[in-house]
Formats: structure tokens, C-alpha cells, sequence
């Protein structure tokens, strides 16, 4: 079976830091992948060599059969490949709606230069989009006013839009309240689910990767040091004392 | 409601003005044709970017609607001041192709060194730009009348508002776009932009070139009215009071830059007038009280009034 996401030989160094050493990964279509590991380990740098936002030393990336090595960010996002980050990446002077219809216009590839941004896009989508990650009511608020739980749900709708084949996730709970992490993590899982969006999200939090998870991978100095059920990789030795501190 | 209305407020203003006063007309027509300049430079603000050379484009308009009239005795002014915005058209996309790639100060920097260059190539080629002394143009025909300078300066003042309505509406609606959205988009985070799947180069370029467009015409109208071209309509002062009138008037509408060059240059007319010698001065205090009150401009203000005068729901 063909991989949706795969990668060989993943290479990456910062000078005499190896942030990625030779990766050999590969992601099967309809898999929730959790990535952990330590600060530092290269979660984020697999990700950015992934979305094309740093380029490897070194192996090769391809998605869906196609390589993906060299392309931009802007390519990567067309052959679908969605994204959220870390520090939620969101437009602070447009609000919560006009962020998702700019998204959805993307999506359609309407660039008007007259015709109003609404007019350019389905109503019914971008309210349907809003409600299934709760932020229907704060259509009309500016981004910059909202709380960080809703700036990362905007963050991973504003993707998921995009009708994405694989959403790939940086940390989505950090910076959320401990109470409110099941919760958001239920509304995007339910919301991926909804859309048969095969899934990786970086996670410190093991009851959420346990929750969340099909699969796991352990990344410990830029290479994955373990990989498969959530329950196997969690019990792996050197997962639980570098990586779980146990 | 009262921004929308406010560009028709200034074109009828201008006019009534223009026409009970005369000696108004020039000034007016001088403050207008700055307003779309500024108008150009504001487009860039919203993503942004500050740019210290769009009299570059203003002048090149200017010195094409000059040399043209000069070639061309009889060149309807009309096709002059189109030839105005295309010749900003195409300095705007041939230099668009590479200024979109630089943001902040080495943006704005670029532009100031090409407008330099420009400055510097238009006071050395006297035999082909007059020099320093510029270039003189006669009163082109208007839709095919030769006017006196009275019904020029009318017709001209009456083109001036038509244009302040017309890039009020036209750009309202650019703001409002995909691509105006886009445009906006650049100035906080253009890295989601990508990630959207949008080029953020191509819609810079887009707003660039609109940008050099608007300052085409308005360098044409300029020539027009002035029937005189210099090289200081390049020089970085000039650019300078774009960006101020632009930073005066605010960019949330673009009715802002208009209301922005009026001030300006009425404050200027009137601050030359009772402080000569100082005028710099009072447009200096007027920015440094307006960074304070207002710094969102002039629009933001008016918008503000608008909100205000909505019955409550």
C-alpha cells in the first residue's frame, strides 16, 4: 500500500545540532499520529521540513506518490497538506469570519479584485465551519481579541477548510487550560472525523495522546526513537525515562 | 453611510469652492491629484509596507503627460492623463517584479534609491528632460476643445473630483476583495498566508502596481494643472508628504488620503502664508498632535462619528 506521507534519509543539522537523522517515516492514510517527545527533540522541525518551511540537508519527502522535497510552502498546501501551529498563525486585524472566508477562498481560488470576500464564497460552508468548532459566535470578533483556546481552534479551522487530505498539528493544546484540553481536542477530532482528515498532532500531554491517538511516535535528538500503538510506545523504556520522565 | 458618502461631500465641496472662488481652483485641484497619490501610498500602508519613493511614479506620470503633450500638440488631455496612470502601470510592474520580494525598511529604502535615480537621471539629461528647469507643456484640448485657462482649470477640477469619487469606490471594493483581504493579511502574518495556499508576493504585486497606477494619474493631473514638470516632483520630500497625508488622512477608507492631502495642503497654503519661513514647523506640530489624538487619521475619526450616530439596535 502506498504511504500518504513519506519520508527517507530525513536529514537536518544546525550547525553541529541534528535536528532530523535520517528520518524513515511513513504515514498510512485515516491514522492519527501523535508526535512526542522532549523540547528539542525535533518534533517541530520534522513538521517545518514537512510544510516546506525549512528545506532537509539531506532525503526526501513525498506525499500522495509525489515528492515534495524542494517544493514551497504555498505548493505543499495546494497538493494538500494543512497546517496549525504551535503560536497560532492568524490574521489580527480580520475577524474570526473574514479569516475562514479568506481560507475558503483560497480553497476555490476566487481572487477577486472587486467583488466583496463574502460574495466570493459559500455562505452556508464558512457557518457550518465556524459551529463545528464552536466559534460561530465569535464570527464578527477581530482575532486579536480572542482567547487562546479559540485562536487555536481558528488556527486549525482556517486549515481544515482548505479540505486538507492529512492536517498536520503543533501542539495543539499548549498554552490551554488543563480543563479545557479534552474539550478541545474532542471539537477537533470530531471535526476531522467529520471530514475523513487523516491526522499528526505533537503532544506533551500523554492522557491526550492516549485518548487521541491510533498511532505514536517518539522522537528523541532528531530521530524517532519508537513508533506504533499508543500503548507499546508508552511502555517503551527509553520513551518513558527520556521522553515520559518516569 | 458617511464614509461612503464623504467622497462625494469632497468632489461637490471642491467644486462649489472652485467655483465661487476661483483662485481656489488650482490649489484644489493640486491638493486632489496629491490625494491620489497619497491614495497609492496608503494601499502599501494597509500591508504594511512604508514606501519613500512613490514620487518616483508620480513624477515618470508627469514627465510622460509632458512629453507627450510636447510631441503631440494636440493630445486630448484625456489621453494624456490615461497616458499618466499607464505609464505608472508599467513602471509599477516592471519594478514590482522585484520590490515585492523586500519588507520593512529595505522596502521602503528601495524605493527611496530608485526614486533618487530617477531625480538624478531627470537634473543630468537636460537635453532630454530639461534639466532641473524642467519641461513646459501647452494647455492640451479637452474632448477635443481648446480651453482658456479658466475653463481648463474647471474642467480639470471637475475631472479631479470625478476621480476622488471614482478611486473611493473602486478601492473600497479592492479593500474589500479576497485580494484586498489578502493585501491586509500581509502586514500580521503573512506566513498563514502561505499556508493558505496564497502568494503573498502576488498580491503585494498587486497592490504595488494599483499603488503606482493612482500616482501615474496623479503626476499626470499634476502636469496638467502645473503645465511645468520638475525633477522635485521625485525628489524624497515630495514622497515624504505622501506617506504624511496618507498617515493624516488613515487608511481604514480611502477617502482618508483626500481628506489628508486637503488638510495638508491647506494647512501648507496658509502656514507658508502667515509663518513664512516656518511652515515646516506647523506640519511638523500637526503630526506630532495627530500621532497622539488620532492615530488611525482622519477617517478613523469620521468612522468613529459614523458609529456614534447609529441608532442603537
Amino acid at each position: 500500500m502506498t504511504s500518504l506521507l513519506q519520508t527517507r534519509g530525513l536529514t537536518l543539522s544546525f550547525g553541529g545540532v541534528v535536528a532530523a537523522d535520517g528520518i524513515d517515516f511513513d504515514l498510512q492514510a485515516g491514522e492519527r499520529l501523535a508526535v512526542i517527545g522532549a523540547n528539542g527533540a525535533g518534533k517541530t522541525t520534522f513538521i517545518n521540513m514537512v510544510t516546506g518551511y525549512i528545506k532537509p540537508t539531506a532525503g526526501t519527502i513525498s506525499f500522495d506518490g509525489k515528492d515534495i522535497t524542494a517544493l514551497h510552502p504555498r505548493q505543499i498546501v495546494q497538493l494538500g497538506i494543512g497546517r496549525s501551529f504551535q503560536l497560532p498563525q492568524l490574521f489580527l486585524e480580520q475577524t474570526v469570519r473574514e479569516s475562514v472566508e479568506l481560507a475558503v477562498a483560497a480553497r476555490l481560488k476566487r481572487f477577486s479584485l472587486f467583488k466583496p470576500l463574502e460574495a466570493c464564497v459559500p455562505a452556508a460552508e464558512i457557518t457550518q465551519s465556524l459551529a463545528l468548532v464552536g466559534l460561530r459566535e465569535r464570527e464578527h470578533d477581530l482575532c486579536s481579541s480572542l482567547p487562546e483556546g479559540h485562536r487555536k481552534l481558528l488556527d486549525i479551522v482556517m486549515a481544515l477548510v482548505l479540505q486538507p487530505k492529512l492536517l498536520i498539528m503543533d501542539e495543539p493544546t499548549s498554552g490551554v487550560a488543563a480543563d479545557e484540553k479534552h474539550r478541545l481536542m474532542a471539537t477537533i477530532m470530531h471535526a476531522l472525523d467529520q471530514r475523513g482528515v487523516t491526522s499528526i498532532f505533537v503532544e506533551h500531554d500523554a492522557d491526550i495522546v492516549a485518548q487521541y491517538a491510533t498511532r505514536v511516535a517518539a522522537w528523541i535528538s532528531g530521530r524517532i526513537a519508537a513508533d506504533g500503538a499508543p500503548e507499546t510506545v508508552m511502555a517503551n523504556e527509553e520513551v518513558r525515562s527520556v521522553v515520559l520522565g518516569h | 453611510m458617511l464614509l461612503k458618502l464623504t467622497p462625494w461631500l469632497i468632489a461637490a465641496l471642491a467644486l462649489g469652492l472652485g467655483l465661487l472662488f476661483p483662485w481656489l481652483k488650482t490649489p484644489l485641484i493640486i491638493a486632489l491629484s496629491y490625494g491620489l497619490s497619497a491614495l497609492g501610498v496608503s494601499i502599501l500602508i494597509r500591508a504594511g509596507q512604508v514606501s519613500f519613493g512613490h514620487a518616483g511614479f508620480t513624477c515618470l506620470g508627469g514627465y510622460a503627460v509632458v512629453a507627450a503633450a510636447r510631441a503631440w500638440p494636440q493630445a486630448d488631455g484625456m489621453v494624456l492623463l490615461a497616458l499618466g496612470g499607464a505609464v505608472g502601470l508599467l513602471a509599477g510592474a516592471i519594478t514590482g517584479l522585484f520590490m515585492v520580494r523586500y519588507r520593512g525598511i529595505f522596502f521602503g529604502m528601495l524605493n527611496l534609491a530608485l526614486s533618487m535615480v530617477l531625480f538624478a537621471l531627470l537634473g543630468k539629461f537636460y537635453n532630454l528632460t530639461g534639466g532641473t528647469d524642467g519641461l513646459r507643456m501647452e494647455r492640451p484640448p479637452f474632448f477635443g476643445q481648446v480651453l482658456e485657462r479658466a475653463g481648463f482649470e474647471t474642467v480639470l477640477l471637475a475631472l479631479s473630483s470625478v476621480l476622488v469619487v471614482l478611486t473611493c469606490w473602486l478601492l473600497a471594493r479592492f479593500y474589500a476583495s479576497p485580494t484586498g483581504h489578502g493585501l491586509n493579511a500581509i502586514k500580521s502574518n503573512e506566513v498563514r498566508l502561505e499556508y493558505l495556499g496564497i502568494s503573498a508576493k502576488r498580491v503585494f504585486f498587486t497592490g504595488y502596481v494599483m499603488s503606482a497606477v493612482l500616482c501615474g494619474f496623479s503626476g499626470g493631473m499634476f502636469a496638467l494643472i502645473q503645465g511645468l514638470v520638475t525633477p522635485e516632483m521625485g525628489y524624497w520630500v515630495r514622497s515624504g508628504e505622501y506617506v504624511f497625508i496618507a498617515v493624516l488622512g488613515g487608511t481604514l477608507h480611502p477617502v482618508g488620503a483626500f481628506l489628508g492631502a486637503i488638510v495638508f495642503e491647506f494647512l501648507k497654503l496658509f502656514a507658508a502664508a502667515a509663518l513664512t519661513g516656518v511652515w515646516q514647523l506647523v506640519i511638523g506640530v500637526v503630526l506630532l498632535i495627530l500621532i497622539f489624538v488620532a492615530p488611525a487619521g482622519l477617517v478613523a475619526g469620521l468612522a468613529r462619528l459614523a458609529a456614534t450616530k447609529k441608532p442603537a439596535p
